[in-house]
């Protein structure tokens, strides 16, 4: 009975069961459209903007080919941002996962108070780079932080003003970067440890392998693939690396702590030369897609097998 | 032979697993230090802070660099303390990420219930809008807002933060829903019900930890966002995070350390909180947006 009066209407309303068919895209239509516009039509946007003159504003009457790229590449402070980083993505990827993989094993050795432990390793990911850049910032400071505490304990001649050198102030950042990131990938590999059969663990062991050469020979050569998506998640945090540079040294002393994503704000808003400042988003761009493309590309495809 | 070797193997373990408790403590220590230097310093007066040692409790307890920052401190131009621009971050916060959950939440549906020719071509570019670096939509968006009287409104960030976040959400709600068996939906749908109804009927019911995830995403990174609002707020939409830089990075006047540091845990306690009453969920969102397993 119930059947028939649930059926019926379905029946006789021929005309809205199309309808119907088409709700699911129109649902999702606004959101591709939004997608469509504000991403993708942005990028070409922004694409056409690196190859014109533009300076205050977006201007389309005067096209100068190649020639914001050209000077990107001549420009000093783009190439001081480039090789921050540098420095910077490959101490904070190494780093990261070093500390990272290092703590997972240790946790995983059924550690009394885990349960405590890890959450005070993972906190630092629900934190502002804001305020992980004021709290490292002042820490850092030869005036009031380390430096201070360490004189003001006996160590007179105690000395660490990296942030204050144009030489050092970048792996001032990496410090604070590593703070926060290092206990998110711990709680990748830690996932990872997890997943892996006992079964195999067992079968070393009782063939006499050591818990090192388990570890060496066996568990870490299985974390492939966490190392791979530590690497990505990371690799595109630093090409992203904003709010903490501004917070800790807004890139100075001087411009020793510029990164990619710090010339870009500060050419198109600061100094008026907003066809550079697209170009070296579009660089940006480019860095990130090359790292994220393939990634996607067999993640998305490895599950369809 | 076997029994003494492991008797090395256990003596050996108890040493390496001291060892092991050190280095975690140690790194507790790491991880907790600068949180305990901010809560810390906050609570004394400046010339403790300025003479004495960062590490050392106050001798001189005071909660006046709290009351400061929140309501007094000099931010811009403005004697007003970080309270404005708190409720600024909130205003923004609420509609930003219910927005982007619903929305989220019904392309999920779709992707994975309604497939459609093409589908996966669709999810694939969503997908890669969440890693695009936001400085390239920085000077169209500004144009954007700008043409449509937006600029410089909460709710032109509110639409910013929700667009841009709708790729997370999406992926969230197509991974979780893709686990759902399809067989539910079919039979309800053989019995006449609607697109909406399954929606809310069905999935709905039962999607209660993918929202926890996905609000809980959204909210900590739209909260701790420095980009989009220091592109694109005005004098009356400037949000926390912002406000906090300005009151840091000012170069006018004495530096009044212990604010700073009230300033910067006011900015950090609702990610915080929802993190310490949450963070099962936190940590999950986390993976599922770095493991697109």
């Amino acid at each position: 009975m119930a059947d028939l009066t649930t059926t019926a209407p379905r029946a006789v309303t021929n005309p809205r069961a199309t309808l119907q068919d088409l709700l699911p895209k129109i649902v999702l239509a606004p959101s591709f459209a939004l997608i469509l516009i504000f991403v993708y039509g942005f990028i070409v946007f922004t694409g056409f903007l690196s190859f014109s003159g533009s300076k205050l504003l977006p201007d389309f009457s005067t096209w100068v080919g190649l020639n914001n790229y050209v000077r990107l590449f001549n420009h000093p402070n783009w190439i001081t941002a480039l090789k921050n980083l540098a420095i910077f993505s490959v101490l904070y990827i190494v780093v990261c996962s070093f500390i990272g993989l290092a703590l997972a094993i240790f946790l995983d050795q059924k550690i009394r108070g885990e349960g405590f432990l890890r959450p005070i390793y993972l906190y630092p990911m629900a934190l502002s780079f804001i305020v992980t850049g004021v709290a490292w910032k002042w820490f850092l400071d030869p005036g009031i932080g380390l430096e201070h505490v360490m004189q003001s304990w006996g160590w007179e001649s105690f000395s660490f003003r990296w942030i204050k050198e144009g030489q050092m102030a970048i792996y001032t950042i990496v410090i604070a970067a590593v703070w926060q990131s290092s206990g998110f990938v711990m709680a990748m590999f830690l996932a990872g440890l997890r997943g892996v059969d006992n079964e195999i663990i067992k079968a070393a062991q009782i063939d006499g392998a050591s818990t090192l050469t388990i570890y060496r020979r066996i568990i870490i050569p299985l974390m492939r693939p966490v190392f791979l998506s530590a690497f990505v998640v990371l690799a595109h945090l630093a090409i992203k690396s904003y709010d903490l540079v501004v917070a800790m040294t807004d890139g100075g002393p001087g411009t020793a702590t510029w990164t990619p994503a710090l010339f870009m704000q500060k050419f198109t808003f600061g100094r008026n030369e907003m066809g550079m400042g697209a170009a070296s988003a579009i660089i940006m761009m480019m860095m990130i897609f090359a790292i994220i493309v393939p990634y996607l590309y067999s993640e998305l495809g490895g599950k369809k097998k | 032979m076997s029994a003494a070797s492991q008797d090395v193997a256990t003596r050996n373990s108890i040493f390496v697993r001291a060892i092991i408790y050190v280095v975690l403590i140690l790194f507790a220590i790491y991880y907790l230090l600068p949180l305990y230097v901010m809560v810390v310093n906050s609570l004394k007066p400046l010339d403790e802070i300025r003479q004495g040692n960062m590490l050392a409790l106050p001798k001189q307890w005071t909660i006046a660099p709290w009351l400061s920052a929140w309501s007094t401190a000099q931010i811009g131009v403005q004697p007003v303390g970080l309270k404005p621009y708190f409720i600024n971050s909130v205003l923004m916060v609420v509609p930003a990420v219910a927005l982007s959950t619903i929305l989220g939440a019904l392309n999920g549906y779709v992707l994975t219930k309604w497939r459609f020719k093409g589908d996966n071509i669709v999810f694939g570019l969503m997908l890669l809008a969440c890693f695009i670096p936001f400085q390239i939509v920085l000077i169209p968006s500004a144009r954007i807002l700008g043409l449509t009287g937006l600029a410089g409104t909460i709710t032109g960030l509110v639409l910013i933060h929700a667009i841009y976040g709708l790729g997370f959400t999406t992926l969230f709600f197509r991974n979780y829903y893709e686990a759902f068996p399809t067989e539910l939906v079919r039979a309800a749908q053989i019995d006449g019900a609607s697109f909406f109804q399954i929606f809310r009927r069905i999935l709905l019911p039962s999607s209660g930890p993918i929202i926890v995830v996905t609000v809980i995403w959204q909210f900590t990174n739209i909260w701790n966002d420095f980009l989009f609002g220091s592109s694109f707020s005005g004098f009356n939409s400037i949000p926390l995070t912002v406000a906090l830089n300005n009151l840091v990075n000012s170069s006018t006047g004495v530096k009044e350390y212990n604010v700073h540091f009230a300033g910067a845990i006011l900015a950090a306690l609702p990610t915080l909180i929802v993190y310490i009453v949450s963070g099962r969920y936190f940590v999950r969102g986390l993976m599922a947006g770095a493991v697109k397993g």
